[in-house]
Order: structure tokens, then C-alpha cells, then sequence
């Protein structure tokens, strides 16, 4: 493994998020902030609790998980696409580095920012509500896993599209709506029942379940399915990436 | 000595069904500047392009330094740097951070004293913590060069390197070529300004619809494929070309203020005696007579045209 150059790649990232400080770190924690301030303050005032959780506690599993996404998708298309609009993906492609690490180097530099962000928010809820979180590890687990699976998919996404409008596209018309359907300021159980059932083809739902069961020991789904389809879907997007360097897909003609 | 790069049979299609490279072999041999001229869209890119890991070869083998470029890549890719023909934009960087992550990239641990001689060298020094988009054009192709050197490549290939730049930056680009060269890095340039072959390259290639349709020494070149041209200026303009001179290949210019006679400078008779005994039972005086040398571009113009 050419460790250096994952070393030079990650370093190079990450200094991009030092460089545009108020975009990677600021604006994510305003908007959630709102969030609190809107979900939280002035609609979870009128709803009392929600299984046992204030309102306002509750949704902050939910919070975190949908910045964590957002984050890693939008730090992990916007590292691999930049590159390749601006022309200085050559540089990478022709030095002796493996396409595997390439893709750690970008994705874990993606999913550090989102985590740090994801690190954030979660202080900034603990000034807001009172939150408890009951498996610890579990909770790190979901959260590592959720970063690096949308870390990945935004790497897919960044080497698909061959426009900026196409990099906002996938993230905002159907990441987003699947991240406020995955139950991030509900439980699924509050649906009706038709609905109920279409939320489970929503592979986000098993995210946030399994992430807010961490917190406060309830879920919509049982701890060993969300596992499984956060684990599903990290597979699929490793699959995707390896038949997009195995086939050279719009990086080497 | 074996080559340093070696290119056997290589051929390329892309996914669209264009052949941009047919079956084409090449032998680079180190410490040469080679010149790769064709016009736009013959294939020079890709060839180089293939070379440096950027396209897949359809079929065909790549051995650089022995080091087969698709097997054993990484070893391969070391001996190489690449200077690329498009200008990356919209850069925030700073010119020394972009040359360390380059040094990166290879696995190299950084070095400070090598960065800064590449710099100097490049008149870059000045500019170590500027901004990529505060530079003029001309330093940014330098800083390319210098991304591309930081690894201390044997073969730097250089991409068009002095398209659309002034003749002040050109002359500019000529002297880094040379100063590599003495160092005895290895250059592969493309280029379809002919002068920059002629000034620079130790051999020249010419590549036309993805076929090397020649490889020579470019010294030898100019002699095989060197036409000369005479040129009589007359004392007094004719109107018609004397019946003496006809048949000789003789033209009238100029209004006929001049006869123009095209030859082979390598050939075992020119002709030129014979003219010149034709002027003078013609009658005709002359206050003048020169010849020229036919240059690289006027070659490769015929060549391309023929193929």
C-alpha cells in the first residue's frame, strides 16, 4: 500500500475544509440549530413525548444522522468531482496509487469531515435537550458506518456526474426526501399503516432506527435488520466502485 | 543501452468505436528529446496519455524502464512525470502546498531542499506561496513542470507544452527542456509547432489518424526528406519563360521578376549547373541567386498530406 500518497490525498482534503471553514463546519450546525429551534422549540412544545422521549430528544438521533449523510455525501462527490472539472485528476490517476487507495483516502477524509460535524451537532443538541446515550458503541458503529457508506455513495455519485448540476441533483431530489422519510423527526410507527410499510423499502429508516435505538433503546425496526441493511447497502456502494474501476468507468477511458 | 520506454503494437479504441491509436511500436532511449508531431486529433495525446496510466490500451505493451505500465504500474509510473496539455482552473492553492501534494502522491517523504532547487529553477521562488490563481499562464505551465519534476522522473512528458503561450514563454519553455535534458532526464514532447521540434528534439516522430507513419534522427530527417529551393532574382523581368529553360523544371515568380527551381539537395545531380548554362545562352542576367533549405514544417506538411 502506497500509504504516503493516501496520507498526501486525505491531508489535502481536509485542508480544503480548513480553507472554506463557514461551508464544511458552520453552516451545518446553523441549520440544524434552526432545526432544534423549529422541531425542537416551537412544534415539540405542542407534541409531549414520543415513546417515552421528549420531543425535542428524540429527534436528535435523527438530526445527527441526516447531517452525517448530507455531509458525507456532499464532502465525498464534491472531493472526487473537483478534481476532475478542474483537471488536476491526472495527477492522481498517473501516480502509483492503487484505485483502492484512492477511494480510502477521499471517502475517509469525506466521512472524517461529516463525523466531525456529526460530533458537532451532537454537543450542540446536549446544549439544547437533555440526551442520553444508553450503547455507546453502538451508536459509534452506526455512526462510522452511515459516514463511510454515504461517503461512498457520494464518491459514486461525484465520478458519475460530468456537471455541478447533476452533483446537486441525486443529492438534493432524492437524499434528502429519503432522509426526511427515514423517521428522522418521527417514528415510523406514527405513520399510517400503508405508509408504514413503504418506509421500510426507505433503506434510510434502518439507519436511523438502529441509530436512535443506541440513544434511547427503542426502534422501529429490530437492532440485527437495521445492521444488516446499513452493512447491505455499504456492500452495494463497494461493489459499485469496484466495477467502476474495474471498468475504468468516465476516470480512464 | 535497452530503451526506456517501450511501446510495443500498442492500440486503442475507445468505448465509442474510435481507433484513436493503431498497432504502433516505439522505442525511446534515455537521455533523448524526442518530438511527437502531428496535427490536432492524430493521437499524440493519447499516446501519452497511455504511456502515463490515463487511458486504458486496447492491446499492445508498455514497458517503462522494463517495468510493464498495466502489471507493475506503480514501478513504471515512478520513472515518469507527467505535464499535461490542459491548464487546470480555478485553483486556491498555494504553489508550494500543490508541489508537495504532487511529491505525495509518488510515497515520497517530503523534501524541503529538492523543492526549493526545482522553484528556483523554474523562476518560481518568488511565487512559493501565492495563490495558483494569482499566477500568470506562463507560471502556471511552470508550476506544472515543477508538480511533474518533484518526483524525479526519468521520462518527463510534456503535453503541448508551449500551446498558446507568447514567443517570450516558448523560448522560456526551450531552455527548461534544455537544462533537463543536461541533467539527462529523458523528453517526450508533443508539440505541432514544427520550430519547437526543430529547436529541440534529438529525434522527431510524426503521427497522423492514429498511425506513427515515421520515426528518424531529426538531422537525418531534414536531410532525407530536405528539399532546396533556388531562387534566380533576373535583372530585368521576362513575361514568358525562354523555350531554353522550359522542361528543366523551372517556374516563373514574383511577376517574373525571379525563376524558381525546386530540388533535391541529396540527389547525385542537382540540375543546377545545367540552369545556369540555360540562363546564360538565354541571354538572361541575374543580380542575385540564394537557396533554402526546406523546413520541418514544409516536411511534415508532405508527409501528412501523402498518408
Amino acid at each position: 500500500m502506497n500509504f504516503p500518497a493516501m496520507k498526501a490525498i486525505y491531508l489535502w482534503e481536509m485542508a480544503r475544509t480548513r480553507r472554506t471553514i463557514m461551508q464544511s463546519i458552520v453552516s451545518p450546525v446553523l441549520s440544524t440549530s434552526l432545526y432544534f429551534i423549529v422541531f425542537g422549540g416551537a412544534i415539540g412544545s405542542r407534541i409531549s413525548e414520543v415513546d417515552g422521549v421528549s420531543y425535542g430528544a428524540f429527534i436528535v438521533p435523527g438530526l445527527i444522522m441526516m447531517s452525517l449523510m448530507t455531509q458525507a455525501l456532499s464532502n465525498a462527490s464534491f472531493g472526487i468531482y473537483f478534481p476532475q472539472f478542474t483537471g488536476t485528476i491526472y495527477e492522481v490517476l498517473s501516480a502509483p496509487v492503487s484505485f483502492l487507495e484512492i477511494t480510502i483516502a477521499y471517502v475517509g477524509a469525506a466521512a472524517t469531515k461529516a463525523m466531525i460535524v456529526g460530533i458537532i451537532i451532537f454537543l450542540t443538541a446536549c446544549l439544547f435537550v437533555p440526551i442520553q446515550l444508553q450503547h455507546p458503541v453502538w451508536a459509534l458503529a452506526f455512526f462510522v458506518l452511515t459516514a463511510v457508506s454515504f461517503a461512498l455513495l457520494g464518491f459514486i455519485i461525484g465520478i458519475w456526474a460530468d456537471n455541478f448540476e447533476k452533483l446537486q441533483f441525486l443529492p438534493l431530489l432524492i437524499v434528502t426526501p429519503l432522509a426526511f422519510l427515514g423517521g428522522s423527526f418521527y417514528s415510523i410507527s406514527m405513520l399510517p399503516e400503508t405508509w408504514q410499510k413503504l418506509a421500510l423499502l426507505n433503506p434510510v429508516v434502518y439507519l436511523i432506527s438502529g441509530f436512535r435505538w443506541s440513544f434511547y433503546g427503542q426502534a422501529d425496526v429490530s437492532l440485527a435488520l437495521s445492521l444488516g441493511m446499513t452493512l447491505l447497502f455499504l456492500l452495494a456502494c463497494l461493489w459499485v466502485i469496484h466495477w467502476i474501476f474495474k471498468t475504468g468507468y468516465k476516470l480512464k477511458p | 543501452m535497452p530503451p526506456i520506454l517501450s511501446i510495443r503494437n500498442l492500440e486503442k479504441t475507445y468505448d465509442g468505436g474510435f481507433q484513436a491509436l493503431k498497432p504502433l511500436s516505439l522505442d525511446i532511449h534515455a537521455g533523448e528529446v524526442f518530438a511527437l508531431l502531428g496535427p490536432n486529433g492524430a493521437g499524440k495525446t493519447t499516446l501519452i496519455s497511455t504511456v502515463c496510466g490515463l487511458v486504458r490500451p486496447s492491446g499492445g505493451q508498455i514497458l517503462i524502464g522494463g517495468h510493464d505500465n498495466q502489471t507493475a504500474y506503480r514501478q513504471a509510473r515512478r520513472l515518469v512525470g507527467l505535464v499535461p496539455q490542459e491548464m487546470p482552473t480555478l485553483q486556491f492553492e498555494q504553489v508550494r502546498d500543490l508541489i508537495r501534494l504532487s511529491r505525495g502522491l509518488f510515497g515520497l517523504p517530503p523534501d524541503e531542499t529538492l523543492i526549493e532547487r526545482i522553484l528556483k529553477d523554474l523562476s518560481l521562488w518568488d511565487k512559493r506561496d501565492a495563490a495558483l490563481k494569482e499566477l500568470s499562464g506562463g507560471m502556471k505551465r511552470r508550476v506544472l513542470v515543477a508538480k511533474a519534476l518533484v518526483h524525479e522522473p526519468q521520462i518527463l512528458f510534456l503535453d503541448e507544452p508551449t500551446a498558446g503561450v507568447d514567443v517570450e514563454l516558448r523560448r522560456d519553455m526551450w531552455r527548461i527542456v534544455t537544462d533537463l535534458k543536461a541533467r539527462g532526464v529523458t523528453i517526450i514532447l508533443t508539440t505541432h509547432y514544427i520550430e519547437e521540434a526543430e529547436e529541440m528534439a534529438d529525434r522527431v516522430g510524426v503521427i497522423t489518424r492514429g498511425e506513427l507513419i515515421l520515426v528518424e534522427e531529426k538531422a537525418a530527417l531534414m536531410r532525407k526528406l530536405g528539399r532546396k529551393e533556388l531562387k534566380v532574382e533576373l535583372a530585368e523581368p521576362v513575361s514568358v519563360l525562354p523555350d531554353s529553360l522550359s522542361g528543366l523544371g523551372i517556374e516563373l515568380a514574383d511577376e517574373g521578376r525571379s525563376l524558381r527551381y525546386i530540388y533535391d539537395a541529396q540527389g547525385e545531380r542537382t540540375g543546377i549547373t545545367g540552369i545556369l548554362n540555360a540562363l546564360s545562352d538565354a541571354g538572361l542576367r541575374f543580380h542575385d541567386l540564394h537557396t533554402k533549405q526546406s523546413s520541418l514544417e514544409e516536411i511534415f506538411v508532405d508527409l501528412v498530406k501523402d498518408s
